[in-house]
């Protein structure tokens, strides 16, 4: 149970960290540790080559801009805890990381291991789906944004070339008022969620939905937009019935089979858990920054 | 490919220079092995059971999952730290102690580092919050119920005379 | 010397008509025979007090007991222990602090505290103490049962 032999690399800038993985071969970069650690001390990974990005200058921060929350990449995941413009302009993404792991993984843990690590059932790649959020990667020949509907291209494989480093995650702000839930199904406080659902809610000057977003997380090798519910819920009222009804939907989405769930019981706990976040959604509609 | 570098460290209010290492180490073994503080102990070197939580800087972390190399210039409390002195035990050990929080004690170093952070964040925690608090860390022996009386009559002791760590 | 024997066994007030081999223990037959599972079998040879029960008015281990040594005697099981819905008090202490985990002990700890404070409901600390060390208990560390068996003895007493 302890890590191979690599060598250790530990850049202070973003330039110089790109130019190492540029350089070397059978490479690793090291961010938080709660998953890449794992898998070291158990040998499922054999790098040449570490490269620690926690020295690394100016890839932690929170920032709010143009209508969305900046956040560098090495922003660990107890600073968007407690962070104040995270909890009132992103409180999707503030519930969501209540539910990752605990105290201690969240110390270390940062954002863009997280989403770079992209288990399908991790609530920060599924509360980065849910609001569309835009990736930044730093890689030999500038830097590039890649939308988060394309950063999963398979299990666990994020759109970053192997040169690349992603510095930054853009997560749009939705406008005062609007409902938001993360929910998740899991055997004990903590786990990576069976399934989970994030749902966020526009309402119009009417009280009418304008604008939805159902992302079921841990069905399968990334999350899913559940469009039909969202396409359902434009126009409409809010309400129980809508929501039971436009949730049936989700039990057609594709899931696995694992030792964790059967897709049928996932496909079931789609359904269900997506209902209850929209309806908790939709009780947080027009209640700006209330803590929960 | 045995790289080694050097590094220091303060470890429970000891400064330690210029200490070798495999840059492979992992930080709970360099604490244990290195330093020879092996109140710090390993449970799964996997991140999962918390047998092995010290602060860092003050925040609680997983040292299975660190390497020594990472915590270069940084402080590090481990359990034992924790008591004033040799013969005085913190109110949260003597709290432990009272309401048999422990029985093999192998998770227990990783449960006090864990509250010490969680009880100076949360002075007048609920029973939930303490579940919640501990859920990063598995006892095989207590059913928890004992740690979570503990913790909670560790907060009144605090909150009736307070303790530096 | 295989042949059976037609006894009767009175369990918590009822009779139990039963066929048995000389050689079944008391525990056997509680259990199988007459289907109170409660009484649980931890070592089968006299240790652990996983089977404690009581009979007429003395706890005893029934893993070394014949079924046909119990013949015309009271027997008492844990299924007996509750008064219908209520719990007894010792039961109710058990639960309160904590007194079990997996509960495999739980029944003969049970029927042994709840003979020796039927019996002497005064009993000090340190004897009730060594009463309880004639059972086993993997899960607890046992201060807990202690503590429940005392808080239980507080409120029998006070009754």
């Amino acid at each position: 149970m302890k890590p191979p032999p690599f060598h250790y690399h530990d850049p202070r800038t973003v330039a110089d960290a790109v130019s190492l993985l540029a350089r070397l071969d059978n490479a690793k970069l090291l961010a938080g540790g709660q998953s890449l650690m794992p898998m070291l001390n158990m040998r499922f990974v054999l790098p040449d080559h570490v490269i620690d990005l926690n020295r690394v200058d100016g890839l932690s921060y929170i920032r709010e801009r143009e209508g969305a929350l900046e956040i560098g990449a090495m922003t660990r995941q107890r600073e968007l805890e407690f962070s104040d413009v995270v909890r009132t302009r992103c409180p999707l993404m503030h519930e969501a990381i209540l539910q990752v792991g605990h105290r201690q993984t969240r110390n270390r843990g940062t954002i863009g291991g997280s989403l770079c690590h992209l288990d399908p059932a991790a609530e920060l790649v599924s509360g980065a789906a849910a609001l569309d959020a835009t990736v930044t990667v730093a890689g030999p020949n500038g830097t590039r944004e890649i939308a988060f509907a394309d950063f999963p291209v398979a299990y666990m494989t994020p759109a970053i070339e192997p040169q690349e480093i992603l510095t930054a995650v853009r997560l749009p702000i939705w406008p005062q008022g609007h409902g938001y839930a993360f929910i998740e199904f899991s055997r004990r406080h903590g786990d990576f969620a069976i399934v989970s659902a994030a749902a966020l809610l526009e309402p119009d000057a009417g009280g009418k939905i304008a604008r939805a977003s159902v992302t079921l997380g841990g069905m399968g090798q990334g999350p899913v937009r559940g469009r039909e519910v969202e396409q359902g819920l434009l126009g409409q009222a809010p309400g129980d019935d809508l929501f039971r009804e436009l949730c049936e939907s989700c039990r057609a989405i594709e899931a696995v089979d694992d030792i964790h769930a059967s897709a049928g019981y996932r496909q079931h706990l789609a359904a269900v858990l997506a209902r209850r976040a929209l309806t908790k959604a939709a009780s947080r509609l027009g209640a700006a920054g209330r803590p929960h | 490919m045995a790289d080694k570098r050097t590094i220091s460290v303060t470890v429970n209010g000891t400064h330690y220079d210029n200490k070798e290492v495999e840059v492979r180490l992992t930080l709970a073994d360099f604490i244990r092995h290195h330093l020879g503080l092996t109140g710090t102990h390993l449970g799964c070197e996997h991140g999962v059971c918390g047998a092995c939580t010290i602060l860092l800087d003050g925040l609680s972390a997983r040292s299975c999952l660190m390497l020594a190399v990472q915590a270069d210039g940084h402080e590090i409390l481990t359990v034992e730290g924790i008591a004033p002195s040799v013969d005085k035990l913190h109110p949260l050990q003597e709290a432990f102690r009272d309401n048999h929080g422990l029985q093999c004690g192998f998770c227990t170093p990783g449960m006090l580092t864990t509250l010490i952070e969680f009880l100076r964040d949360n002075p007048d925690p609920t029973e939930e919050e303490v579940r919640i608090a501990i859920s990063g860390n598995l006892c095989r022996c207590t059913g928890y119920q004992g740690i979570v009386d503990a913790v909670l009559d560790a907060a009144k002791r605090l909150q009736a005379a307070p303790a530096r760590v | 010397m295989s042949e059976k024997l037609d006894i009767t066994l009175n369990i918590n007030g009822r009779d139990y008509p039963i066929r048995v081999e000389a050689r079944k223990t008391l525990v056997d037959a509680i259990r199988d025979e007459c289907g109170q599972t409660g009484t649980h079998i931890g070592c089968e040879h006299g240790v652990c007090g996983a089977c404690t029960i009581i009979l007429d008015d003395e706890a005893v281990r029934s893993c070394l007991m014949f079924a046909v040594q119990a013949v015309g005697k009271r027997i008492r099981t844990i299924e007996g222990l509750a008064d219908g819905d209520n719990l007894h008090p010792l039961q109710r202490a058990f639960m309160e602090h904590h007194g079990l985990q997996c509960g495999f002990c739980t029944p003969g700890f049970l029927m042994l505290a709840t003979n020796v404070l039927e019996k002497r409901p005064d009993i000090d600390d340190e004897e009730l103490i060594d009463v309880l060390a004639s059972n086993l208990c993997r899960c607890t560390g046992y201060q807990n049962i202690i503590k429940a068996v005392r808080a239980a003895a507080q409120e029998m007493r006070g009754k």
